[in-house]
């Protein structure tokens, strides 16, 4: 580890940005909830939305992942995590809510 | 190719993948387990979507869910996860006074987060509206309940590295298990998002 | 006190219980009281139950895997015995015990034989393979052992406490919930699965980070042995399939001991979604078994026809794919449980799809042993046994991925005979193939041939008698799992399929003669070269068995077939003018005790003795937080250890290239001329 002030001061920067970006992607949503400022639909479309980016707001600036310093092995374990999570949950709630349909459980 | 093997005697960690990269390889093995856990979040977060609906004449997510707690509960994570990264600043800095500071700052957020969670779920609880009220409320209770489960392993966690600061000091090891720390506690605010997201605010709408 | 756990938890309801117990109970004491007879307590806790050596880790799964080999076969005879003679009839078996037979032999055989006997073969061979000292996490690996034979531990104590149960080695709800399964029989595979569960995730961990950042220098990833591949390709699944298991079984456990709804009738329940998550797991799970075991037929294909193996790259594309989609095809599990028919479609086209990669590999391994000098080694003969009977498992499996026709054949006989066509060509036939290559490395003496021939022999032949008539059973009609029918024609098949049953029963017998002649023999068959078989990849390298360090100074890799490559230019079994001191770590009791402790918990979540659930999580809790802060969990071996180990070897080498020139072996240990490929 370098104890180095420039590299800290980097860092301060690099959370403190996250930290306000975090915030908000946070506010807005709960804002948009609390005074019903949008019908249904586009509420829960900016809900996600949102809640996606600052999930790459918090990977980038909290967990310090980018493309060109973190080792490829764990870009890869992240990316294949996030194909089968898409798979796993995209197919289950097909699965599920066809289903429901067709059976009413 | 006899020449080689002597060669080597010289600087045993020069050549060999052997040995001090044990750092990146817990690193690497950590963010696996964290992918692990992912997939099984991932799935709790699929069985609630399949049974949002199943409130079997109980109470929904409208009636249960308050806003502004899920609020505190959500800047008391964000918080604590800067908190952290100051903390992780101070490690990489040596400043041990700094980590431990931080350290205890953030175990504070955690516990406060934890606070707001317990008494929520014991008033659903005492309002009838427990996990074995119907499958919606189970699948609410595990999903939210797994996450300040790993919230808990994640704060004793916190004073277990308190305790290693303190008694060896910002060693390697003990700077290492403390940025695998950093990673599971950045790792379960991101989890919380997903929470806050597809479990409170729609529930709230 | 002692929560639900009263006298009448011992198995006096039946003689086939109480018989069960006794050869349960008298088999452990008898192993503990040889175990003390010969004095070899401190040996065992010392060398072996404490080691952290990928090696001795690798061996206490293999021997795990073969006693539950032979626990989960005796569920097979009795079942196969039992449908024999029930025609009209109530044969020897109630159904209550029938039903807890058909559900421990298939946990068993999945969890506590193929798991453990592949995660061993993985863990002896590996990390040679690769060039390298050890697995990445040694520490963690002996505690995967230790959770693995908890979870093991549980199944076999249900057959003296308790009962174990009865609702199929994949526990459907409603009947696995509390309602319809109030006993502890669900609660004890819930726990043993999850225990085990977990230890299965540590060691896809503990394989990924080894392989990925472990390998000798000069080995690429596209130099790697294909055993080394498959075994890579597995680990990720485990990692990643592991949780949907955890996830089902922890939702089950939760609506059975807290009253919660997630697959109960009533409440918003929805009993699907168990089936949808578990066989999430699932459909990896099977090619998490079935892949090292395709490493281990290209291995022994290419060694025991001494040629190189044919098609590599398209043999990797075909691992990497297959890991893929088998993340895509788990609804073909359920096709009959109410989907549409798109979804049905979609989940039919991948399922066919998947049996593609794996035609690819067939005929690598074909084109391999084309033109090739065969060796007709055991390993060989299951190796060409596997080629020709899977493939027709594997056609009807073909047939199977078509909805409208497993609308007719689902839950018969049929799909019985599919998945075991499946898994024992397959998945034993190359487990025991393995067994029998890497028996001299793991051991230093091979193991008697022609008991292994014979073992191969009443292998095939039991298992074409014990399951062919199963597939013309399940076009006749038979549904699977029944303790007794009515159909007269029917029973002519069973009878068969009962003698193959105990044909197999000879394969095993001859399995266990060929241990005790090999063993009494040993000093004969001994292996002094380490290279008995004039290997190909690294792992011969080493000594047999291998120094605990593997390797005293870290192979170079110039090729791919590492090793032939070395011994074709002259520079495999190289003497370094100076040794190193070399790092390893050291032994540590926390890996058992952590078992034991799981094991103590399990068996009180069982029987809801709270004090005891608290106790012995709070224990694994206190063992792991001492075991973490550890910083000193390393010795060094000084280089003149390692000097006088690597001197035994050398004398060792040198006697074996002695008796070699005066008595040439069928395997020589000289490279085979190059061979045109």
């Amino acid at each position: 580890m370098h104890p180095s002030t420039t590299a800290s001061k980097h860092g301060l920067k690099l959370y403190l940005t996250g930290f306000a970006l975090a915030l908000t992607l946070t506010a807005i949503p709960f804002a948009l909830v609390a005074m019903g400022l949008l019908p249904k639909v586009p509420t829960l479309i900016v809900i996600a939305v949102a809640a996606v980016i600052q999930v790459l707001v918090h990977l980038r600036y909290f967990l310090h992942l980018d493309l060109s310093t973190t080792p490829r092995e764990t870009i890869l374990a992240i990316v294949f995590a996030a194909v089968l999570i898409f798979i796993m949950v995209g197919g289950s709630i097909w699965i599920m809510f066809v289903l429901q349909q067709r059976l009413l459980v | 190719m006899t020449g080689d093997a002597s060669a080597a005697a010289a600087s045993p960690d020069a050549h060999d993948r052997e040995s001090p990269d044990v750092h990146e390889q817990r690193a690497f093995g950590f963010w696996l387990y964290l992918m692990s856990d992912a997939i099984i979040f991932a799935l709790l977060f699929a069985t609630y979507a399949v049974m949002v609906a199943n409130t079997a004449g109980g109470p929904a997510g409208k009636t249960l869910f308050s806003l502004p707690n899920a609020f505190a509960e959500t800047l008391l994570l964000l918080f604590s996860s800067l908190t952290f990264g100051l903390a992780t600043i101070a490690a990489k800095s040596a400043n041990r006074a700094g980590v431990l500071a931080w350290l205890l700052v953030t175990f504070a957020l955690g516990l406060g987060f934890l606070g707001l969670e317990i008494r929520e779920f014991s008033g659903l609880v005492q309002a009838g509206a427990g996990p074995d009220r119907s499958g919606f409320l189970s699948a609410f209770f595990t999903l939210v309940g797994t996450h300040g489960l790993h919230v808990t392993f994640g704060l004793i966690w916190i004073l277990i590295m308190t305790g290693q600061v303190v008694i060896k000091g910002l060693s390697v090891p003990v700077t290492s298990r403390l940025l695998r720390l950093g990673l599971f506690w950045h790792f379960l605010d991101i989890v919380w998002i997903g929470i806050f997201s597809f479990v409170y605010l729609p529930g709230g709408l | 006190m002692l929560g639900n756990l009263t006298i009448d938890a011992l198995p006096f309801y039946s003689w086939v219980a109480i018989s069960g117990a006794v050869i349960t109970v008298g088999g452990a004491l008898a192993v503990m009281g040889g175990i003390t007879w010969f004095g070899l307590w401190r040996i065992l806790w010392r060398e072996w139950l404490t080691s952290v050596d990928h090696k001795r880790i690798g061996i206490m799964y293999v021997t795990l895997a073969l006693i539950m080999l032979v626990r989960g076969f005796v569920d097979a005879i009795m079942m196969r015995g039992q449908q024999a003679v029930a025609l009209n009839s109530d044969g020897y078996l109630p159904p209550g015990h029938f039903d807890q037979i058909f559900s421990s032999h298939g946990t068993i055989m999945i969890f506590f034989m193929a798991m453990p006997f592949m995660t061993g073969l993985l863990n002896i061979i590996v990390p040679q393979q690769i060039g390298s000292r050890d697995v990445a996490f040694p520490f963690m690996n002996s505690v995967s052992l230790w959770l693995t034979t908890a979870g093991a531990g549980l199944v076999m104590i249900s057959l003296v406490v308790g009962r174990f149960s009865t609702a199929g080695w994949t526990a459907y709800p409603p009947y696995s919930g509390i309602e319809y399964s109030p006993g502890v029989g669900v609660d004890y595979w819930i726990w043993a699965v999850l225990i085990s569960g977990f230890g299965s995730t540590m060691t896809g961990i503990n394989f990924v980070v080894t392989i990925i950042m472990r390998r000798a220098r000069g080995m690429t990833l596209m130099r790697m042995p294909l055993f080394t591949w498959t075994a890579l390709c597995t680990s990720i699944l485990m990692i990643f399939a592991f949780p949907a298991l955890t996830v089902a079984c922890a939702l089950l456990g939760l609506d059975r001991m807290l009253g919660m709804h997630f697959f109960t009738n009533d409440a918003g329940g929805n009993m699907m979604n168990y089936i949808n998550l578990l066989w999430i797991w699932g459909h990896p799970e099977v090619y998490i078994l079935i892949l090292p075991a395709f490493g281990i037929f290209s291995e022994v294909a290419a060694t025991f026809s001494g040629k190189p193996l044919f098609g590599y790259k398209s043999l990797v594309y075909a691992t990497v794919a297959i890991a893929f989609l088998s993340f895509t095809v788990w609804l073909h599990h359920f096709f009959t449980m109410g989907s549409s028919a798109n979804v049905n479609t979609f989940f039919g086209i991948a399922t066919m799809i998947i049996a593609v990669p794996t035609g690819v590999k067939v005929f690598d391994w074909l084109f391999t042993m084309y033109r090739g000098r065969i060796r007709f080694h055991p390993s060989m003969m299951w190796t060409i046994g596997f080629i020709v009977t899977f493939v027709i498992g594997g056609m009807t499996g073909v047939l199977l991925a078509l909805p409208p026709a497993d609308y007719l054949m689902h839950n018969t006989t049929f799909l019985v005979a599919h998945f075991h066509n499946m898994i024992i060509p397959g998945v034993l036939f190359g487990y025991l193939a393995g067994y029998m290559y890497w028996f001299p490395k793991a051991l230093g003496f091979t193991l008697n041939e022609r008991w292994g021939r014979r073992s191969f022999w009443c292998w095939l032949i039991g298992f074409y008698l014990a399951f062919m008539p199963l597939y013309a059973l399940g076009f006749m009609g038979m549904p699977r799992r029944m303790e007794h029918y009515s159909v007269a024609e029917w029973q002519p098949y069973l009878i068969v399929a009962a003698l193959g049953a105990c044909l197999v029963l000879l394969g095993i017998a001859c399995l266990i003669i060929q241990l005790v002649v090999s063993a009494s023999e040993w000093q004969e068959a001994r292996d002094d070269s380490g290279d008995p078989w004039n290997g190909r990849t690294l792992e011969w390298l080493t000594s047999s068995p291998p120094a605990p360090y593997n390797f005293a100074v870290l192979p170079e890799v110039g090729d791919i077939d590492a090793f032939f490559d070395m011994k074709r230019r002259g520079a495999a079994y190289q003497r370094p003018a100076r040794y190193q001191d070399i790092t390893m770590p050291r032994n540590t009791g926390a890996g058992p005790i952590l078992g034991g402790l799981a094991f103590a918990l399990g068996f009180a979540g069982v029987w809801h003795i709270w004090w005891l659930v608290i106790a012995s999580a709070l224990g694994m809790w206190a063992a792991i937080i001492f075991r973490a802060s550890n910083d000193d969990a390393e010795f060094r071996l000084p280089a003149g250890e390692v000097e006088k180990i690597e001197n035994q070897r050398f004398e060792a080498l040198a006697k074996a290239s002695r008796t070699e020139t005066e008595n040439p072996a069928p395997y020589s240990t000289q490279p085979l001329p190059e061979s045109p490929t």
